[in-house]
Parts: structure tokens; sequence; C-alpha cells
């Protein structure tokens, strides 16, 4: 009889596959740390200080791509696929379409990522070789073995039809318990939904076309709108997806404003994809398409501003719980630096701000505090959250979790501060046509703060490792399986 | 329709990106559509002929096993190799390939870059780059000689002091006097870019003295 009474929810456990939600996050934390050695390796390359410079196989340029691949790839996509396996079951109340789907995912997945990693590497080396010229011929490709010639998509051309059925399947998996559900769907489902269509659209745009379909100022056309839709139409929707799951839950109060998460979905929806040709300002690409790129940008950063107002909006009065809650913290930290990273868009994107600081390392600072103070920040708050459920043990130590907060944000900001203002100087030293050496030279003080900067950054994320190390040696602690998320930190 | 999984996926997921792909993708490639794209072989020149000819008297016997005779057909194959290594080296995130119409740069690097210098195989994906930590490559042949690339492959601070270019020495056998085949390739391919303007070889037009005032 009582086995005839269904339960009003489902269990937790039927719904979330929590030993896949970790094996993402262990796989997301590896290629972290080697992407972030990769960009040691690159900052200790420009300050002249490479004591591997010479080696082929660690070559700095070829180990530059796999820093923005690892993270892109590798520790992001990853990452966001953990958090996908726990927030849209339970959002939907369903389970994804297949665990053995998930599982072929996601090894296929570390498959892609491996061999971006080692076609980068390994490519160029046996480019020489007279098979690989032949085959060209015979195929008619171009057979570049290493390192595909566009910016975030330098997936070799071998491994990018894989990768393209992989992130399908990523669709299928997620999108059967989102079309089933029924009702009002609520805002991440927005996001979430939204960005597996994006995301397979812009990697097959991106990796296919400038490669085989159109040359010249046109593939740049492409390659532009491919650099900016990658952070814009997978990273980000998903990213703040995760903020409209994780914010409101952890607070225990609802979002502000349902009428501004409407205005920032599809404020985004409609001028993010609009802009790719900002990247590639004064180039030979028409200038009224230049002109609507700009004007489309500014645009966004308008409705940017929105969805962080409904967040400022949502923890309003209850500001203390960012000094005890974490997670929150750095949910928080990163939208502030979002909003930083917007703001300074906004700006950036005009021909004047680009007539000074296009080609320097201003642009480096921009990536790198959208990337990692936004993206990044936001998926170690959930990890921070998640990790003491996934593994039944509180964290080892509070304190090592405060550390890795305060290396990383305060990290990436002196990074952030100090490649923007070097920007700055090699704009000028640039325009003053004093000889190359000058602007190399003058950039050498902004590299070495740069590089202790992403010490610091590598620092805090090492004491994450270790901490996580240390509290899954540690005690077990039988955690409540459906509400309880170890209270510690949250 | 705003928060219906149709409207969303259909609207926002296909539709908005359809017109982006239109507007940004599209349009330019219509424009373009009647710019021939021109084969390596029809890219190559005198200009880059002298160059290859030049690596053939230099380094003869690497020259002969890399790549034969230096005939014009050879020569394409030359940059296609040295272009691939252009882009598997990691080249273009230090190096740009286009001219602004601002900031002095037609100065410093010759004519602002047009369509026309981008219509060909070689420029497939097109190698704009989005960063110099090293100078503009677009107008770079002609400027220095094959031997002085050679040397800055192998040890870049030997010749520019001040570089913090990598070392790329996998392109010699052991010595900058001895390139190998990736070596000749990219040295090909860097001695034919800018081939095509009027205004070849373009040198720099900067502030030598500057030097001291900073």
């Amino acid at each position: 009889m009582t086995s005839d009474v269904k339960p009003l929810l489902p269990r937790h456990d039927d719904l979330v596959n929590e030993r896949l939600v970790a094996w993402y996050f262990l796989a997301a934390l590896t290629f972290l740390t080697v992407s972030m050695l990769a960009g040691l390796l690159v900052a200790l390359q420009l300050i002249r200080a490479n004591p591997l410079d010479g080696v082929e196989l660690l070559s700095p340029a070829r180990w530059r791509m796999v820093h923005t691949n690892a993270i892109a790839y590798g520790f992001l996509a990853n990452a966001f696929l953990g958090c996908l396996h726990w927030a849209i079951p339970r959002l939907t109340l369903r389970p994804v379409a297949s665990v053995a789907l998930s599982y072929f995912i996601f090894s296929a997945w570390q498959f892609v990522v491996v061999c971006t990693a080692a076609g980068i590497i390994l490519g160029p080396s046996f480019q020489a070789q007279d098979w690989v010229a032949e085959l060209a011929s015979q195929l008619h490709i171009s057979m570049s073995l290493g390192a595909q010639g566009v910016e975030w998509g330098e997936t070799p051309f071998w491994i990018d039809p894989v990768a393209q059925l992989g992130l399908l399947l990523v669709a299928i998996n997620f999108m059967t318990p989102i079309v089933r559900q029924r009702g009002p769907m609520y805002v991440s489902l927005w996001y979430f939904m939204a960005a597996f269509v994006w995301t397979f659209l812009t990697y097959g745009m991106g990796n296919f076309m400038p490669e085989y379909a159109v040359g010249g100022v046109s593939g740049g056309a492409v390659g532009g709108l491919f650099i900016h839709d990658l952070v814009g139409l997978f990273v980000t929707p998903l990213g703040w997806g995760l903020m409209y799951y994780f914010v409101p839950i952890m607070l225990k109060r609802p979002i502000w404003s349902h009428g501004l998460s409407l205005v920032g979905f599809w404020g985004l929806a409609f001028f993010y994809p609009l802009q790719g040709i900002h990247h590639f300002l004064y180039t030979p690409i028409p200038m009224f398409l230049q002109y609507g790129a700009i004007i489309s940008t500014i645009a966004v950063e308008l409705v940017v501003t929105t969805v962080v107002i409904n967040f400022i909006g949502t923890i309003w009065g209850d500001g203390e719980v960012l000094k005890k809650n974490l997670p929150i913290r750095w949910f928080y930290c990163g939208m502030i630096y979002y909003f930083i990273t917007c703001f300074q868009c906004a700006l950036q994107v005009t021909l004047t701000f680009q007539k000074l600081i296009h080609f320097t390392d201003w642009v480096v600072g921009h990536a790198h505090l959208v990337m990692f103070g936004v993206f990044s920040m936001w998926i170690f708050g959930i990890m921070t959250y998640l990790f003491p459920r996934l593994i039944g043990r509180d964290w080892h130590s509070r304190k090592l979790c405060e550390i890795h907060f305060w290396f990383s944000a305060v990290g990436v900001f002196i990074m952030f501060l100090d490649l923007g203002l070097a920007g700055v100087f090699q704009g000028y030293y640039w325009a003053s046509l004093a000889p190359w050496d000058v602007s190399v030279m003058g950039s050498q003080s902004f590299w070495v703060v740069r590089a202790f900067a992403g010490l610091m950054m590598f620092a805090g994320t090492l004491c994450f490792l270790v901490n996580l190390y240390l509290t899954w040696r540690g005690p077990v602690r039988e955690l409540n399986p459906d509400i309880d998320v170890a209270p510690a930190l949250a | 329709m705003f928060e219906s999984k149709a409207g969303i996926l259909g609207i926002a997921g296909i539709g908005f990106f359809l017109f982006a792909f239109i507007s940004n993708v599209w349009t330019p490639i219509l424009m373009y559509k009647d710019v021939t794209e021109k084969t390596a072989e029809e890219v190559v020149n005198y200009r880059v002929m002298a160059h290859f000819g030049d690596l053939n008297r230099r380094y003869p016997e690497a020259f002969q096993e890399a790549f034969g005779e230096p005939t014009e057909e050879n020569c394409a194959a030359a940059l296609r190799l040295g272009r691939q290594l252009y882009i598997g080296e990691g080249c273009w995130h230090c190096h740009s390939q286009f001219v602004r119409p601002v900031s002095n740069e037609s100065k410093r690097w010759g004519p602002v870059s047009t369509a026309e210098e981008y219509q060909n195989e070689l420029q497939r994906p097109v190698m704009f780059g989005t960063r110099r930590v090293g100078p503009d490559l677009s107008h770079e042949a002609g400027r220095r000689s094959n031997d002085w690339h050679a040397v800055h492959f192998f040890d870049p601070p030997l010749v520019s002091p001040d570089s913090p270019m990598p070392k790329y020495t996998w392109f010699f056998d052991g010595a900058p006097n001895k390139p190998n085949k990736r070596g000749l390739a990219i040295i090909t391919y860097l001695q034919w870019l800018g081939t095509s303007l009027d205004s070849y070889p373009y040198y720099e037009q900067v502030n030598a003295d500057a030097e001291e005032d900073y």
C-alpha cells in the first residue's frame, strides 16, 4: 500500500549522479592546474626568465594556446558540465536522459581536451613530414596537424568533428529533462536551453567555416564572431544560469525582480551575437559592420547592468552574509568584476580607445578578469559549496578556503590593473614611433608584476587543491540527503 | 513567448543567432565574393622567389633535401608549410598581420592593409592576430635578410638583444647556419609577407633617436 503512494518529490539521489559531478570537478581542476602552469611558463618567457627556453615540446608559444584552450574546454566546460549535472535535474525534477550517455560524454570530452593539448604540443613537430603534404594535396585540406588558426578555436581540425558531436550529445542529454518538464520554467533553464543551442552553433561556425568555407577578411569576421560568441553564448549564459540557481538557494530568498531577469536574458540573446567584429576594428572589414558591432556592444553593457542590479537587489539588506558565506562571497565578487569588465568593455570597444589599446596587454588584462575573475570565481564558489556535499565531508580548513578566495580575487585584480596600465603605455610607445625595443623594455616591469600576480592566483588554487585533498582524507560526516549541505561555510 | 520553450529555443537560440550570422558574417562574404581567392601557387612572385633562391644558395644541402630545386611550385609548397608552422608554433599570438589607419601605424609598418591582401589561400584562416608583443609582420618581406632571420629564430637576443621571443632551435640542425625544412619554410613565408605591395620592401619610419629619450 505504502509502495503505491508516490513521494511528492523525487529523491535527490535518483536525480543527481553525484559521483559524475565530482569527476567533472576533478577533471576541471586538473586542467586548471595545467593551464596555470602553462600561463606561468609564458609569463616567465616574457620577462626572459624561462629556464626551459629552447625545448621544443615546452615551446611557450604552443603552451600559450594550451593555456587558453585548457581553460575554455578543460576547466570551464568540465566544471560547467559538472554543475549542470547538479542543477538541471534538481530544477526539472527529472534525471538527465541517460547515465550511460553521461559517462560516455564525460570520457569523450576528456578525450577531446587531451587530444587538443596533444595536437597543439606535438602537431607542429610532425608538420614538415612528407606524408602530411601528400595527404593535404589528396584531400584538398590544409592539414595543419597542430593548432587551428582561430583564436580560442585552436582545437586541431582532426578533433573538431568529435567535439562537435560531443556538444550535440550534451544538448540531447540535458534537453531531455528540460523538454519533459511541464509548467513555467525558471530563469536558469532559459539560459541553459539557449546555451546548448548557441554553443553547438558557435563551435561549428568557428571551427569549420574559417578552415573550409571562407578565407580572407570574411573569415576574419567569422573568427571575431567566434571569439566573442564562445564567451558570450557558451560561458556567459551557463555562468549566469548557475548564478540564478545557486544565489537564491543560498540566500534563501527569491530573485529580486522577474522583469529584470527577462530583460537580462532577452537583451543578452539579442545583442550579444551581433558584436563579433569589434575584435577586429580598423581592419578591412566593412566600416558599417564595425559601427554596428560597436553600438550593439555598448547596448549589451547596459543590459548586463540590469542583471547585476537584479542580483544586488536580491542580496540587499542581507550584506552580512558576504562575511560568513564563502560561496556567496565568490559569486558577488565575481559579479562586481563582471560589472567592471563590462563597463570597461563599453569604453574600450569605441574606436577612440581601440586606437590606443588594441594589440596591447590591456586586452589580455580584460580577458583574465572575465575568464578568471568572473566565471572561474563563480565556479570556485560552486565547488566550495558542493564539494563537502559530494564527498560527504566538511571542509578540512576554513582558513585555506579563505586564502583561496583572497589570493584569487586580489591576484586577478592586480593582474587586471597591471596589464591595463601596461596596455596604455604600450599604445603610446607604439604611436610615438619609438623603436620597437623601447615598448618591450617599457613593458618589462609590468610583466614582472603580472608574473607575481599569476603566482598569487596559482598559490590560491594550490591551497584549494591541498584543502580538497585533506578534506577527502578527513572523517566522513553523514549529511541529510535532502537539504543538508555542509554548513561549515554556507 | 518570452518564457516558453519554443520562444527561447526558436527566437533566442536559433533566430537571433541566425540574424547575427546573416548580418555579421554573410554580409562581408557577399561583399567580397567577387574578389578571387588566390592559391599559394598564384601568390608566388619574383620577389619571394629571389629569397627562395637565396636560401638555396646559402644552405644548399638542407634546401635540396627539403625542397629540391628552387622552382615556383616548390616555393608554393614551402609557403604552405611555412604558414602552417606560423599557426602551429603560435607566432600569430604575438605578431599581428594588419596595419591600421591609426596610431602612426602606416609609418611604422607600411601601407594600411586592404582586403585584397587577404584573399588568398595562405590567409585561410586569416592571420590578423590580436596581440603585438613583437612587431606586425604583414609587410615583413625584404626588410631583413635570410641569414638575419635564421640567426634570429635560433636565438633571438643574438640579433635583437631585448627580445623576449622564445628560441626556435628545432628549426635547425644544431646551428644557426643549418636550418632544416621547417626553418627554411618559415623564413620563406616571412619573406613573402607583403611582397604583393608596390612599396616593397617597406622599411620602418621610426624615430631612431627615441631610444635615448626614454
